[in-house]
């Protein structure tokens, strides 16, 4: 180890934190210069996400990077403890691209800037936190931390929906966002102290994730502790993922949100939740997991069929495009559920492909929406002719999702398709009739917003700006990487899968 | 048997206060009216100086006074040291609105030095009469306070309800503790975790007794169903006043609680057990009833108290954890105290610099405060989530800290209904920043503009109250990223009382 990676990780959360903190200090009235200081830090931050992924060692398995600080010894047990392994190596390096995605193309944020990146670095803080910690008392604080800047991200900065008959205003996007997430946060926070309290019980009290694991391994915790306590993780993080019923937060709170945030939001966040189930719920309670499994992987093809068909009814792009999320975090789900090294691997990679896929798309729907003020698909259309390069990235984006061979989406769903085959057979055969759903909603939106002749009022519309541009191309660049040559982010992934317990 | 004089020298922070209050009684006499002013400085250098000097005398000292009456350990030093910032910073709040809006600045802040001593006894009294007394000193200080905007009836109405019900909760006390001395013979603390040990049988009279101290102690505390009067009182009494009640009141006599009932009631450890609930459900109570009725608030000062209220119930859910076998829960409980005594600092003085400028206390009014207020607006934002108990604030760690000690214990369920209080409290919060961040600014009161109205919301907070936001904003993000050195101090003080 050498002195990078001893730090590497404390860096990767410490850097946006600073930034943040640091904003807090500079003139309020400063936009540009606030956008060009985010720009710095985000970029910093996806340097050392990158290089960290890079130096993710394949061949040793396990957490490396590690590293633990004494923050309060004692009978609670808390320490900083760092490290990631191959699940959450991919995503740290998700986060790195998103943000720094997300913070280029903000330059339209004109209102209170610096107040918005501020949010904005805090929370991209918390999400590195939570994939480079191995502490439960860490792990919630950034949890947390990557939930809180939202209410203020979407009231302050988001965008009202207006269809006449069908009104949702930011303040409604954010609040319920805030409510449904502190909820699931709730459940997290009874189920750790349950865990505590359990482990406290058998002499051990700890919130280190290892000395967890290593009681759940010598079956301190026993079977039904497991099955009441499971639960309340899959159904809290699963909140943050969109599980069905508990997705209702979503489609609002993305349509509601500014580009960037919808990217961060749909592209790493709802990420989180999946990892916490992961990470949590099945290293922590690997017999819960396994009882409950038929619930969550049923959930999860509700989730993918209920997406899909909400999705082909809606005609604000956002809500296509947020309910889409619903549909392939279902097979994040399902893949989660099968507990076959296949399944839950396609699950990592689905949340990576998904990650860049949706992202991309709503940096697109940004810049059609910054030009024509309008959302609705009913009334946007031959957008191709006017918005070539636009119309272009969309299109790969929408054939990333619906799963096309030589994309990122292919190779994750059939994965979790594999998996599922393996496991419960006629869920799985629901959810490739999802993915033929996906297939429907999605030309439908490329036919009715991109194709065809454009209406007069169209006309004199520009194509994506060239900083959209090279962020969109750099996203399709990533996706066609990856569904061409998945190699490097799977072997990293499957040295990660191959450590959960009853995987 | 040693001398009640031996070692008195031990009370000279006491008697240096008590001689600080006076010495502001008297300057106030021959001060000229645009001079007052400098009473608050003399009573903030006056508790710094008295900060310093306990800490330099006190350190380490474990001693008795007067046969054990008083207490002179880790515990009452880290609770004076903390009431005596609490002032500091109390002060500083109250200067601007002391000026503007009230007369006899002389005798506010020395009623606050001898509310002060009040607490400093209070918390170093290991006898119920002793504690009952500098009890008393501290309420009839704070009677005084709250009808200090003498011209203005609300604040009369206030104080009147505060001295009735003080009155009655004191007597109330009172009885309690005779029946206790009746029935033991004893009022020393620790002689009444004795008699209740070694008691086979525990006669009727001696429970009402323990009952009545507790049900007192509530009125206090103001918890359910003991609170009804909390409300009305902040919201008449000087807003100053409101945050002194809601900060510094309320931690002095959860601090009285909390030694009373770890060196009273923990090691007697079969009675305590039956007790526990008791205390359980009471917070339970007064965390849900405090949230949920805050809901529906208008008024700041009314939101604020029943934030308050719900914030003592999470207290006294810790109070319910205290155990003979752990100090989890005792520094939990001073952990959370210390903590929402700053966040709450913070949250006040971004209210009260508001006022000061419109002399507005209705939520409504706060529209647009983040345009023309940019720093107020974000100290009362990361104050609300720090109440609310999001990192990288103070309210996060408090909580985390204080809730693990209470399932510990084995109130998980306790635990799950303060985190569901959390989520219910964070909603009314919000409603607070959605004003100030989200909402435009509303019509003035002629119809005008509200900025041309309140011409000194263009202006910058004043320079006492600028210092209360920056160092409250310091304190809890220390406090949400790395509380070990507190922590550290308060499992000192926690030794020092537990069994």
């Amino acid at each position: 180890m050498n002195d990078f990676d001893q730090v590497a990780l404390l860096l990767l959360i410490l850097v946006p934190l600073a930034g943040s903190l640091m904003m807090m200090f500079m003139p309020s009235d400063q936009g540009k210069e606030s956008w060009y200081f985010a720009i710095f830090v985000a970029a910093i931050s996806l340097v050392l996400s990158l290089v960290i992924f890079a130096r993710y060692d394949y061949d040793q398995a396990g957490f490396q990077f590690l590293r633990t600080y004494e923050w309060l010894p004692g009978p609670l047990d808390i320490n900083l403890a760092l490290g990631i392994d191959g699940i959450s190596a991919p995503l740290v390096l998700l986060n790195g691209i998103v943000l720094f995605g997300g913070v280029l193309i903000s330059q339209t944020i004109k209102h209170r800037t610096r107040d918005f990146f501020v949010l904005l670095l805090a929370l991209s803080a918390g999400v590195f936190g939570v994939f480079a910690v191995r502490d439960l008392f860490f792990l919630f604080f950034f949890y947390e931390l990557a939930v809180l800047p939202m209410y203020l991200l979407i009231g302050v900065w988001g965008s009202s929906t207006d269809f006449g008959t069908f009104l949702r205003t930011k303040e409604y996007g954010a609040m319920k966002l805030i409510l449904f997430l502190v909820a699931g946060s709730i459940l997290i926070w009874v189920g750790i102290l349950a865990l505590y309290v359990e482990a406290s019980n058998s002499g051990a009290a700890t919130f280190s994730l290892q000395g967890l694991a290593q009681l759940a391994e010598s079956g301190e915790f026993d079977s039904n502790f497991q099955t009441l306590v499971f639960p309340l993780f899959m159904v809290g993080f699963g909140i943050l993922a969109g599980l069905w019923p508990f997705h209702t937060w979503s489609p609002d709170g993305h349509v509601a949100a500014p580009t960037a945030v919808s990217m961060l939001h749909a592209g790493v966040l709802m990420k989180l939740g999946a990892y916490g189930i992961i990470r949590v719920g099945m290293f922590l309670l690997p017999e819960g997991a396994d009882n409950w499994m038929p619930v969550l992987i049923s959930l999860g093809t509700v989730n993918v069929l209920y997406g899909a068909v909400s999705a082909m009814s809606q005609n604000d792009l956002k809500y296509v495009i947020g309910y889409s999320s619903v549909s392939h975090m279902g097979y994040v789900l399902m893949g989660i559920a099968t507990l076959d090294n296949v399944g839950v691997g396609g699950a990592v990679l689905q949340m990576f492909s998904h990650g860049i896929m949706t992202a991309l798309m709503f940096l697109l729907v940004g810049s059609i929406y910054e030009q024509t003020h309008t959302r609705d698909i009913t009334v946007l259309n031959g957008l191709g002719s006017r918005m070539r390069v636009n119309t272009f990235f969309f299109v790969i984006a929408g054939l990333a999702s619906l799963g096309l061979p030589g994309l990122s989406g292919f190779i994750a769903e059939f994965m979790v398709f594999t998996g599922a085959f393996r496991t419960y057979l006629p869920l799985a055969i629901l959810a490739v009739i999802g993915a033929a759903l996906t297939a429907v909603y999605i030309l439908r939106l490329l036919a009715r917003t991109f194709l065809g002749e454009a209406d007069e009022q169209w006309a004199s519309l520009n194509d994506a700006s060239p900083i959209e541009m090279s962020v969109g191309a750099a996203f399709v660049g990533v996706i066609i990487f990856v569904g061409v040559w998945p190699e490097p982010l799977m072997r990293v992934i499957n040295v990660g899968v191959q450590t959960i317990p009853g995987v | 048997m040693t001398s009640l004089s031996d070692n008195l020298e031990l009370l000279t922070p006491e008697f240096a206060l008590a001689g600080l209050a006076f010495l502001v009684f008297v300057v106030d006499l021959f001060l000229p009216e645009d001079r007052k002013g400098y009473l608050a400085w003399i009573s903030v250098a006056g508790l710094l100086a008295l900060i310093v000097g306990s800490l330099v005398m006190l350190w380490g000292e474990e001693e008795e006074l007067y046969d054990g009456l008083l207490a002179v350990d880790a515990f009452s030093l880290f609770f004076k040291v903390f009431f005596m910032g609490i002032g500091v910073f109390i002060i500083f709040s109250s200067m601007d609105f002391v000026k503007d809006r009230l007369q006899h600045q002389g005798e506010f802040y020395g009623l606050i030095l001898f509310s002060i001593l009040g607490m400093n006894v209070m918390v170093q009294s290991r006898e119920l009469l002793t504690a009952y007394i500098s009890l008393e000193l501290l309420s009839f200080s704070l009677y005084v306070l709250a009808a200090y905007a003498k011209d203005n009836a609300k604040s009369n109405e206030s104080a009147l309800k505060y001295i009735i019900v003080g009155a009655v909760s004191s007597a109330i006390l009172l009885y309690g503790v005779s029946m206790v001395y009746g029935t033991l013979g004893v009022t020393k603390f620790d002689d009444i975790a004795a008699g209740l040990t070694v008691a086979t049988e525990v006669s009727p009279a001696l429970w009402v007794g323990v009952g009545l101290i507790l049900v007192g102690l509530m009125f206090k505390v103001s918890a359910v169903p003991f609170h009804m009067w909390a409300p009305d009182v902040y919201e008449g009494a000087p807003y100053p006043v409101t945050a002194y009640l809601a900060i510094g009141s309320k931690a002095a006599a959860f601090a009285l609680v909390l030694r009373l009932v770890s060196e009273g009631f923990v090691p007697a450890a079969d009675r305590w057990e039956q007790w526990q609930l008791v205390i359980a459900v009471l917070a339970g109570l007064t965390m849900l009833v405090g949230n949920l009725v805050a809901l529906a608030q208008r008024n700041l000062k009314r939101l604020m108290a029943y934030s308050s209220i719900g914030h003592a119930g999470f207290i006294l859910a810790g109070i319910a954890a205290l155990s003979a076998s752990t100090d989890l829960a005792s520094n939990g409980v001073m952990f959370y105290l210390v903590g929402y005594s700053i966040t709450n600092l913070v949250v006040f003085a971004a209210i009260i610099s508001f006022f000061n400028m419109t002399g507005k206390e209705m939520i409504a009014d706060l529209g647009g405060l983040a345009d023309h207020q940019p720093f107020l607006a974000a100290s009362l934002a990361m104050g609300l989530f720090s109440l609310a108990g999001l990192p990288i604030f103070a309210g996060f760690t408090m909580k985390f800290y204080l809730f693990t000690a209470v399932a510990t214990e084995g109130f998980l369920w306790l635990a799950g209904l303060a985190i569901f209080s959390s989520l219910i409290s964070l909603y009314y919060y919000l409603q607070i920043l959605r004003q100030v961040y989200i909402e435009p600014t509303p019509a003035g009161d002629g119809g005008g503009d509200f900025l041309e109205e309140h011409p000194a919301l263009a202006r910058r907070p004043s320079l006492p109250l600028l210092t209360v936001l920056a160092s409250g904003l310091g304190g809890i993000i220390w406090l949400g990223i790395y509380p070990k050195p507190l922590i550290d101090a308060i499992e000192a003080a926690s030794r020092a009382v537990m069994p």
